[in-house]
């Protein structure tokens, strides 16, 4: 605990200083290890490593949408789009491969630049007109929908192009999963890659440290002279291609587009934000804690799935449950914050 | 022209506007009322009878957002009210007793009501974001709702009075838009005629300052958040009987978004102070019109979301001093180099 005694701080600032700071993160970690100790000691096959590396194939669109989120809200904003961007994307891939004929790769690179560009249209949007982030990402959500179901309101399938296999090829570690080992598809490491991108943007750039600074107080920004208009319109650009190349992702993965996929994923995804410690108001956080955030939604799935019985319902209300009392956490470590402050 | 009137001409013009464009399109009978089998019809009936649950959600959220505040969870609680009382109907071998369907009716407004509580004290008293605390419910919310139902959709028998919550009729008129058009009034005397709307508006306007003023502000939030999820349950209600089931998964679905979308639409502001009942009904009669319009003009309902997104994106630009300002600079005559004042200025008196 640091002993500085200024007076004029504003409260925000001294929310998390110090080791208080990992509170929050340290509770998501052991709540993860009770969850994955839980696992072993009540289902066969649970200890296969397998069981760890499913989470990065299932849950990686979902981690590659929740790393941009934590860009938007450690800025102090919030994106509601990313789930209908997600599937509008893996619509476009197929629709550009399979009806237009358009080489895969070029699609590929079509659809990430346009995730962009939407990101960096609506960020404009949120800081120049002064339109609030909830309202300005609500576009996008309703017209990402609407233009997914008016490119296919079926299923479209990509089997026949040979790029969508590349995701899935996988490499092994430590041999076959009957003898210890566990496999990873391609498309993992690139979910690895992105969290690592981030992790480095977000604490060894300037663009990092302003998004931070922005999420603390906009205001002292500006009079800092930090770049806020490049910055704030720069995390829903990383936001836009993030939920885009999620739905890539999503392609290699299912090698099939779905109209009606994703919905509610922006929902998941602040949901692991939060779980993994960054306050929704923004200007505290880690990227590597919504890794967890997303591990404990991944875990708490599978844990219904060994189990059988349950429905996966249960997996919504105990995220809400544990939204519930880190949300609280946080309120609690913030107040004594202000109390050692004053 | 007060600011009132101002603030309602848009919406009012762009509600003109849907109608002349369905009317253009399929004749003048889309707006007169027709009686079949001693009950008022016609298209324009229907759209309202189709949007009175999404009128009593957006006049609970207009209260919430007077406050500063916002309900994401109304869509979930309007499923939990919805299964509350179905489940409890089939549960019963007389689905037609007039006590067992009163017990329904009340438990599930009683439990939707102190969910509504909850939110308003999350808020309040533990000083959460109104849109992290309502998120919560959010997200477990439906989970809540399967979980009464089991997991299956249950079905109330057609010959049930419950139906008729949302089928039903009297004087000719559907029962659904009597409820919204009473809860309307209620809210509106409630708001308008006693010193409640005051308070509400100050609270939006500065928590704090109203607290110090003397005004009891976390009980009034907690009252704001306690009515919405009151309407939402009522609006579920609504929705399940004219189904005749409870859907925990689609039910409601999205309808948070449509009722804040209604609420901007009808001029109030979502940074809170002050609030236009008026103008959330046009909001949502637009929202129900527009619907109906995309059929009407012969495109596919697929269009819906797409034609929401562009009355989300307009209306958000319009209700923005930046844009006006922005949009506006060509045309304001060069010789006044203070032009682009008036228009801010003007903005300072109405908010």
């Amino acid at each position: 605990m640091t002993t500085e005694t200024l007076t004029e701080r504003p409260a925000r600032s001294t929310l998390f200083d110090g080791l208080t700071k990992y509170i929050p993160i340290g509770a998501t970690v052991a709540l993860l290890i009770v969850m994955y100790l839980g696992g072993i000691a009540n289902f066969k096959n649970f200890d296969s490593a397998q069981v760890i590396a499913g989470l990065f194939i299932d849950y990686a669109p979902l981690l590659v949408i929740a790393v941009g989120m934590t860009f938007v809200i450690l800025s102090g904003g919030i994106d509601l789009s990313v789930g209908s961007v997600m599937a509008f994307s893996t619509m476009a891939c197929a629709w550009l491969t399979v009806d237009a004929g358009i080489s895969a790769p070029l699609a590929m690179v079509l659809v990430l630049a346009f995730g962009t560009l939407w990101g960096l249209l609506i960020g404009a949007v949120i800081h120049y007109f002064n339109v609030q982030p909830f309202i300005a990402t609500l576009v996008g959500l309703f017209l990402f929908r609407g233009l997914t179901l008016q490119i296919s309101d079926t299923d479209v399938s990509m089997r026949e192009v040979d790029f969508w296999q590349w995701g899935m090829t996988h490499v092994e570690f430590g041999g076959k999963v009957r003898d210890g080992g566990f496999w990873l598809p391609y498309l993992s490491f690139v979910a690895f890659a992105v969290v690592i991108v981030a992790f480095v943007i977000l604490h060894y750039t300037r663009f990092g440290r302003g998004v931070y600074a922005i999420g603390g107080s906009e205001q002292s920004a500006l009079l800092m002279g930090l770049p806020v208009a490049r910055t704030k319109i720069g995390v829903y650009a990383v936001s836009g291609f993030c939920a885009s190349l999620a739905g890539v992702l999503a392609a290699f993965a299912t090698k099939s587009a779905n109209p009606l996929a994703n919905v509610g994923a922006e929902l998941d995804a602040i949901a692991a934000v939060v779980i993994g410690g960054t306050l929704l108001t923004g200007g505290a956080g880690f990227v590597l804690g919504t890794v967890a955030g997303v591990m404990v939604w991944g875990l708490l799935n599978t844990l219904i799935a060994f189990h059988g019985g349950l429905s996966s319902w249960w997996a919504r209300i105990v995220m809400g449950v544990l939204l519930l009392a880190f949300i609280l956490l946080q309120r609690v470590l913030a107040r004594s914050g202000e109390k050692r402050r004053t | 022209m007060n600011s009132y009137a101002k603030r309602l001409m848009w919406p009012v013009l762009i509600l003109v506007a849907l109608i002349v464009v369905n009317i253009a399109a399929t004749g003048i009978d889309f707006i007169i009322p027709s009686v079949n089998d001693g009950r008022l019809g016609g298209a324009f009936v229907n759209i309202l009878r189709r949007s009175a649950p999404l009128m009593l959600i957006a006049l609970g959220m207009t209260l919430v957002i007077a406050t500063k505040g916002i309900d994401l969870s109304v869509g979930a609680v309007y499923a939990i009210g919805a299964a509350i009382a179905c489940q409890m109907i089939i549960g019963q071998e007389d689905q037609s007793a007039a006590g067992l369907i009163f017990s329904a009716v009340a438990l599930a407004l009683v439990v939707t009501a102190v969910i509504g509580a909850w939110n308003g004290t999350m808020v309040a008293y533990f000083g959460i974001q109104p849109i992290v605390a309502t998120l919560i419910l959010m997200i477990a919310g439906r989970g809540i709702a399967q979980l009464i139902t089991g997991g299956q959709i249950p079905k109330v028998q057609d010959s049930s009075p419950f139906t008729q919550l949302g089928r039903g009729e009297i004087f000719t008129i559907p029962l659904p838009i009597w409820i919204a058009a009473l809860v309307f009034v209620a809210i509106a005397l409630l708001t308008r005629k006693t010193a409640l709307g005051l308070l509400l508006e100050s609270v939006g306007g500065n928590p704090e300052a109203s607290r110090l003023a003397g005004i009891r502000s976390k009980g009034i939030t907690v009252l704001v958040y306690l009515v919405c999820g009151l309407c939402a349950g009522l609006a579920g209600l609504i929705g399940a009987a004219n189904l005749g089931s409870a859907d925990a998964n689609n039910g409601g679905l999205w309808i948070e978004l449509d009722a804040i979308l209604a609420v901007v639409i009808g001029g109030t502001a979502l940074l809170g102070g002050r609030f236009y009942l008026l103008g959330t009904t046009i909001g949502v009669v637009i929202i129900g019109t527009l619907e109906d319009t995309i059929i009407n003009v012969g495109l596919s309902s697929q269009w819906q979301f797409t034609a929401k997104a562009i009355v989300v994106f307009a209306v958000a630009l319009l209700q923005s001093p930046e844009f006006r300002g922005w949009i506006l600079k060509p045309f304001k005559p060069k010789p006044e180099a203070a032009a682009p004042a008036p228009a801010p200025a003007e903005e300072v008196p109405a908010k």
